[in-house]
């Protein structure tokens, strides 16, 4: 036995990744660099030949010409079979897109990192923005938001007990704020190989997705006219998703019963919200933030609570809902833009939506509030402002007015003129 | 890439040709956000000076600016620049010559840009022989995302993904575009600066698809990965491995493997794909 490099300390996310990567045994990682995913390939492109390695895995490890290439490079392997895995961000999933559907539509169950990135245009940026991996919320696959360095590594050792579930079948796509976590160091622990494996589903000859097989020879992915099965087998990708929440949960349990840590039941993680008058819901490291403003809040006597939205695709409807019936004062959190939508949030719509269907949650108050794009700051102060606002809904039966607030949504830490635009590099522009 | 920029105006020597640059308009100074010893500052520069020398109506000649380090470019670049997305910059071009033919865009590509995600724009931009110019800077890496693994890279380099020198066979971009179909062709590199800016000038007045690369250093990404740290050792590097093509014609691939050929590989008229369509349609009026 070689003992290994690193097993717990200090951590990059992205490292946090691509080790995840090895200890859930992947067979197949294809990669194309982008910011800020890079250094979970490079990392992987170092591991796969590191000796804790290479004398208990063989990993295949194609550096592709394009993420399009990566992402069919990844179907390929997964319909002969292997476990697969890569990491993009940004431009690169927007580029991969096609490919996305197709893993869903052929029911392929890669584990795919997201280092989020703001989306071209205008002007290129590169910081933690969710509106890249929000660009497939409804591509079927599964989406889950990642507050923290240990969580990264954890969910994506969960994540192929979840994809290759025959149940499910699946790709998962675990989404972590670019640079925020990518590029910092937090401690990580590593799990052994063996009690991984123990836990990481078994590779077997039954495997689902074994397409390209000699010795049952068939053919996929041909023409299917209306009158045909097209929609029954488009329902069965929606219902895999639904059939995909207690398997989360499950996943969730046996991995807090195995290791000793766990983030809420997989679908969300509740802070203090037992005797909360006022909710945030939130989700990435925004999320575990507004943790802090609970705290600060309630030191200046708001009772508030904080809901971290885990999973967003399946939508966890019931555990949801069960907080907002409880607490029906809710600030909805966001660091995406769905352009022209009700909100302007694609998550304030969807919960407003699921609102609507319960006749107990009907009446709750839903307050939108979007922020922090292209990696804009958002501060402890905007977050215990968006309490205040609740309270102030709660007290006076009507949304307050802000100067931030139009069409109804707050826009969180928006340039409104009273905030003076600090010019970086003061020095260098000096009288210009 | 790095943003060691000079700090205050005191430290800026006036460059000649800097006055030609958008930075130079706007600020009053050039800059640029290349890493010392680039050979990117070079190249922009020859193009600046290429374009006073030949006295250039600016709006006519828009440089379309792919993704790498040279996306920073429009900076020190004279004329109108646009970036696009990564490898696009020949659809993109089409589409500017389709709409108004006055204009000869020139396309600026890196290595893992032109050869690697934006290929196919390459192979059919030739094909249909587009009135355009596509520069390549050749680094043999992708600099601006850190040292990976590039289709230029030579075989057996250390790059960020492949520490242990696993590489593969890389593409000679020559090679491509004459098979595509591209008209006039030319491979340069740094050391070479007076000829690439001669080539320049006759793909500005040459109609169809030019092509030209020029292999340049990264002491930055290649140079450290792979013993040329400095420069000048890079610079020397792709020196010492550049052969004029006129001595290359008598020696054998095996002497020319990992070797640059440079020069003018190719210089011939084809009709453009929009005299194609104004032939056509002279037809049809007949
Ligand atoms: C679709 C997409 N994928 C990946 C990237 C990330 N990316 C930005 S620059 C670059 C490499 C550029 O390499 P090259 O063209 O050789 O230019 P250099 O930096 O070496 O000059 C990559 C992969 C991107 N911007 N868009
Ligand atoms: S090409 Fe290399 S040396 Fe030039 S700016 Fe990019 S990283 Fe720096
Ligand atoms: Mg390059």
């Amino acid at each position: 036995m070689v003992k290994p490099k690193f097993m717990e300390g200090p951590l990059k996310g992205n490292f946090a990744s691509a080790y995840a990567a090895m200890d859930a045994d992947v067979d197949v990682i294809t990669a194309y660099p982008i910011t800020p995913q890079t250094t979970v390939v490079e990392k992987l492109s170092e591991l796969v030949g590191e000796e804790e390695f290479i004398n208990r895995q063989n990993v295949e490890y194609v550096r592709m010409e394009s993420e399009h290439s990566v992402g069919a490079g990844l179907v390929g392997a997964s319909y002969a079979g292997a476990r697969t895995f890569t990491a993009t961000a940004g431009q690169g999933l927007l580029y991969m897109t096609e490919m996305v559907h197709w893993m869903t539509g052929a029911r392929l169950p890669p584990v795919v990192a997201i280092q989020t990135r703001g989306i071209t245009g205008p002007g290129w940026n590169i910081w933690a923005d969710y509106g890249d991996i929000l660009s497939l919320r409804d591509s079927g696959i599964m989406i889950q938001f990642i507050a923290s360095h240990q969580e990264i590594y954890d969910s994506i050792i969960q994540g192929f007990n979840i994809t290759e579930h025959p149940d499910v079948m699946l790709p998962l796509f675990p989404a972590y704020g670019g640079f925020v976590l990518s590029h910092t160091a937090k401690p990580v622990k590593r799990i052994p190989w063996e009690e991984a494996q123990k836990f990481v589903r078994p590779k077997t000859q039954e495997w689902p997705h074994v397409w390209v097989d000699g010795e049952r020879p068939i053919m996929s992915n041909a023409l299917i006219m209306p009158q045909s099965f097209y929609t029954e087998f488009r329902i069965k990708i929606h219902e895999a998703q639904m059939k995909a929440l207690p398997i989360i949960k499950d996943t969730m349990a046996e991995f807090e019963k195995s290791f000793g840590r766990g983030y809420g039941n997989g679908l969300v993680v509740p802070y203090k919200c037992d005797d909360a008058e006022v909710l945030l819901i939130g989700y990435g490291g925004n999320a575990l933030q507004a943790e802090d403003a609970v705290d600060k809040a309630r030191e200046q006597g708001y009772k508030a609570g904080a809901l971290r939205l885990r999973t967003y695709r399946p939508f966890p409807k019931e555990d949801l809902l069960y907080y907002i019936k409880k607490i029906p004062y809710v600030a909805v959190m966001e660091r995406a833009l769905a352009f022209g939508s009700p909100t302007g949030g694609a998550i304030s719509t969807d919960i407003m939506a699921i609102c609507q269907r319960d006749p107990k949650a009907r009446n709750a108050n839903i307050v939108p509030f979007i922020g922090g794009l292209g990696g804009r700051d958002v501060f402890l102060d905007e977050q215990i402002d968006q309490i205040k606002i609740l309270y102030e809904l709660k007290e006076k039966g009507e949304v307050p007015d802000r100067k931030y607030k139009m069409w109804d949504t707050f826009w969180t830490g928006l340039i409104t003129g009273d905030k003076k635009v600090e010019v970086e590099n003061q020095e260098y522009f000096g009288d210009i | 890439m790095s943003y060691s920029a000079p700090r205050g105006k005191e430290n800026i020597t006036p460059h000649p040709y800097g006055t030609n640059t958008q930075m130079h308009k706007l600020m009053g100074f050039p800059f640029t956000m290349f890493c010392k010893g680039c050979g990117y500052g070079s190249i922009a520069q020859a193009i600046c000076r290429v374009f006073k020398e030949e006295n250039l109506q600016e709006e006519l000649f828009p440089f379309i600016v792919n993704i790498g380090c040279y996306s920073s470019m429009p900076t020190v670049l004279p004329g109108k620049t646009f970036m696009t997305l990564h490898g696009r910059g020949i659809a993109v071009a089409t589409g500017v010559k389709m709409a108004n033919p006055k204009l000869k865009p020139i396309s600026i590509h890196g290595d893992g840009d032109l050869l690697s995600i934006g290929t196919n724009h390459f192979l059919h931009g030739a094909r249909r022989n587009v009135d355009m110019i596509v520069i390549l800077l050749n680094n043999n890496i992708y600099g601006m995302t850190g040292g990976q693994l590039a289709p230029t890279t030579p075989m057996g380099s250390k790059t960020s993904t492949t520490p242990y020198r696993y590489g593969e066979e890389p593409i000679d971009a020559v090679e491509l575009a004459k098979v595509s179909g591209a008209t006039y062709i030319a491979r340069w590199n740094t050391s070479t600066i007076r000829d690439f800016m001669k080539s320049f000038k006759k793909a500005l007045h040459h109609k169809g698809f030019s092509f030209i690369e020029i292999v340049s250093q990264c002491p930055t990404q290649f140079g450290h990965k792979n013993n040329l740290p400095k420069a000048l050792d890079g610079f020397n590097f792709i020196k010492n491995n550049s052969i004029r093509i006129n001595k290359a014609k008598d020696m054998s691939p095996e002497e020319l493997k990992g070797k640059y050929i440079i020069g003018e590989h190719l210089d011939i008229d084809r009709p453009t794909l929009w005299d194609r369509k104004s032939q056509i349609i002279e037809k049809l009026k007949d």
